[in-house]
């Protein structure tokens, strides 16, 4: 592949170009931005003397500004929201990737797979609104619960922080799923049986052998879950409240209701920061494994 | 085998099903202590289903399996006292070689001291010793297949099962594997049991070979039994004795069977058998080393008028297809020791007579 390389450059011209408008120039503008201040009506207000602003150090205000007080916490919040997401998301993925991969009969799997990928055709908007049905004092969980007679007070959950962490968990789900599947197909059988011929019973089996080999699709489907989790703001606005403000409303906010598009592009290019090292970390651990393709 | 000494692994009517189709059917073996044990037979003849039976990858749907004389029937397979050789070696890839021959180790009773000392003992028994540290995918096929059987013999199985452990490594260094593990074998004193579907690896390995077919067996017997004395159709013909002749009995008396060819020649032939009924018709093989292509009839000899019809030269020797005059094809393996000048004794087309001794006719019971 490496080898091949340079007669390749001229057919990767038009991804450098889709990459470079739509990514990288968008990406400096934002940096920018991000070092300017708020105009007195929202706009940007002009710099005047570019290398004094520069040399006063005005220009990493926005940054400082989002490293203390009720921003760090926020921060921290969705750092923590998305680690928590990715956590329940592999523990409850393994099992299913699991029994797809192996246990599921092989006329079924076509079928469950597509069950997976279903939700996908529906706006993820709607889903997450059908969830707010789903959860609200009188929603399905709670008139099935006091059906029950076991209660008789609605569970409040709809506006809560398990609210949001089972709208993320619900929407990154086929991330994890997915990538965490095609590791587990490629599993051979007969490691499993050797394994078990010098003595390793179920649980050992699973812990020695099943998922050191299905580790590529337990790092891409983390990879997978745990960006767009840590950016996410759509779950966390229609079933979080007001109270739950992650560090994607934040940004939202930023340039929709505050109108500080310095600030904001601060904010979004310190997330867009975190998640290239991420992604940087994850190519080493990539070629590491010996550039084998992991997602 | 003595009667106080279990045999090593008993298997007891062993059926197994996939579905309508019966793997192994009603399988009865013994197979003695330190016996190189062979199940030989083409592929789909149930020997690898047999092979996991015993390993326990598969439960029997009837019969028992005995293991040193206790009933390992419904034992899981990580509770037997056996060791499998994988066909791929099934070695664990994110593991180093000596990751992979301790991995069993942690579920025997033994000293962590002790065991770094074993797997080093294991290693040098199939002199890998200093490969300690590669993985799976830095070694050839030859030392794959090494630290599997290390893998295996570092537990101390009673009974190893190979499961076609020569298919996967290339002609020229399976004769050298084959004197090995048969070497091994025989210094460790253990028993292995050894699927194959290669006649010649089984022959010159075993101590005994079960013939296969169809689920189930056809023949146990040493390799001369099997290959000098086949009892069916199927491992005469499995063991290369294709040639199969169509008698009718004349009669038994004295200890001597006298058998009619469908072309008049009478013969007698020691007869250790069965009560025969007057016209019976029979079946037999000769091997085709033991028949000789003869321009006039030798005396001592059963002749069988022939046509020669095709001849392959190997130089050593030759192998010549002829057919008698009812269209029946034999074929006959002649060593060139006494050839001396520059032509072939027949050719294609000419007239010849195939002759054999009487007492290399098989009788072959109906499968």
């Amino acid at each position: 592949m490496r080898r091949s390389g340079r007669s390749a450059y001229p057919l990767l011209l038009p991804t450098w170009l889709v990459l470079g408008i739509f990514f990288l120039v968008p990406l400096f503008l934002m940096l920018a931005v991000s070092f300017a201040e708020r105009g007195t009506y929202g706009g940007i207000k002009p710099v005047g003397d570019l290398g004094a602003y520069v040399r006063s150090g005005e220009f990493l205000g926005n940054y400082a500004r989002s490293l203390g007080g009720i921003y760090l916490k926020i921060g921290w919040r969705s750092l923590w929201m998305a680690v928590l997401t990715t956590v329940l998301c592999l523990a409850v993925s393994f099992p299913i990737a699991y029994y797809l991969a192996l246990l599921a009969p092989r006329r079924w799997k076509g079928l469950l797979l597509g069950l997976v990928v279903v939700p996908f055709w529906t706006s993820f908007l709607i889903r997450t609104y059908a969830w707010m049905f789903i959860l609200r004092t009188e929603g399905l969980i709670n008139l099935v619960l006091l059906g029950t007679g076991l209660f008789h007070h609605p569970l409040e959950i709809l506006y809560t922080q398990t609210a949001v962490m089972i709208g993320l968990v619900y929407g990154e789900l086929p991330f994890m799923i997915l990538p965490l599947y095609a590791s587990l197909e490629k599993l051979d059988r007969s490691l499993l049986e050797a394994a078990s011929d010098l003595g390793a019973g179920s649980s050992q089996r699973l812990w020695r052998v099943t998922v050191p080999l299905s580790m590529p699709g337990i790092v891409a489907g983390t990879v997978l879950v745990f960006i767009p989790s840590l950016g996410q703001f759509v779950v966390s606005d229609l079933l979080g409240g007001a109270r739950g403000m992650l560090l994607g409303n934040l940004i939202q906010n930023q340039f929709a209701v505050a109108r500080n598009k310095p600030f904001g592009s601060a904010l979004a290019f310190e997330l867009t920061a975190a998640v290239l090292l991420l992604l940087v970390a994850y190519a080493v651990y990539a070629r590491r494994r010996g550039g084998e393709e992991l997602l | 085998m003595s009667a106080s000494l279990n045999p090593s692994v008993e298997i007891q009517n062993v059926t197994k099903r996939f579905g309508d189709v019966a793997a192994v059917d009603g399988v009865s073996l013994s197979i003695a202590p330190g016996e190189f044990f062979a199940l030989l037979g083409p592929s789909g003849c149930g020997k690898t289903t047999l092979l996991r039976l015993i390993a326990g990858f598969e439960e029997p749907d009837a019969g028992t399996i005995r293991i040193q004389g206790s009933d390992v029937t419904r034992v899981p397979p990580h509770r037997r006292p056996v060791n499998m050789v994988f066909q791929h070696y099934a070695l664990f890839p994110h593991l180093t070689v000596e990751e992979n021959v301790a991995f069993g180790m942690r579920y025997k009773d033994l000293p962590r001291t002790g065991q770094a000392a074993r797997v080093a003992e294991a290693l040098a028994l199939v002199r890998l010793t200093g490969y300690e540290k590669r993985r799976s995918d830095q070694l050839s096929g030859g030392q794959r297949q090494r630290v599997a059987l290390a893998r295996a013999l570092v537990l101390g199985p009673q009974v190893l099962l190979l499961d076609e452990p020569l298919a996967a490594l290339d002609p020229n260094l399976r004769k050298e594997v084959q004197v090995e593990l048969k070497s091994l074998q025989r210094s460790l004193g253990i028993t292995f049991v050894f699927v194959t579907h290669d006649r010649q690896e089984a022959l010159a390995m075993s101590d005994r070979i079960a013939v296969m077919n169809g689920g189930k067996v056809e023949q146990v017997g040493s390799p001369v039994q099997v290959f000098e004395a086949p009892e069916t159709e199927f491992v005469a013909r499995f063991l290369g004795a294709t040639n199969v002749f169509t008698a009718e009995v004349r009669r038994q008396e004295d200890g001597l069977l006298s058998l009619q060819l469908p072309d008049g020649t009478e013969f007698s032939i020691p007869d250790p058998g069965p009560p025969r009924l007057r016209r019976e018709p029979l079946r037999f093989v000769v091997r085709p080393e033991k028949l000789a292509l003869r321009a006039v009839p030798v005396p001592s000899e059963i002749s069988l008028a022939v046509t020669v019809e095709d001849r392959v030269y190997h130089g050593a020797s030759t192998e010549w297809t002829v057919r008698d005059a009812r269209g029946e094809r034999y074929a006959v393996f002649a060593q060139n020791a006494g050839l001396a000048g520059d032509a072939l004794p027949f050719s294609p087309g000419s007239p010849a007579f195939l002759g054999w001794d009487a007492r290399h006719s098989v009788m072959l019971r109906e499968s």
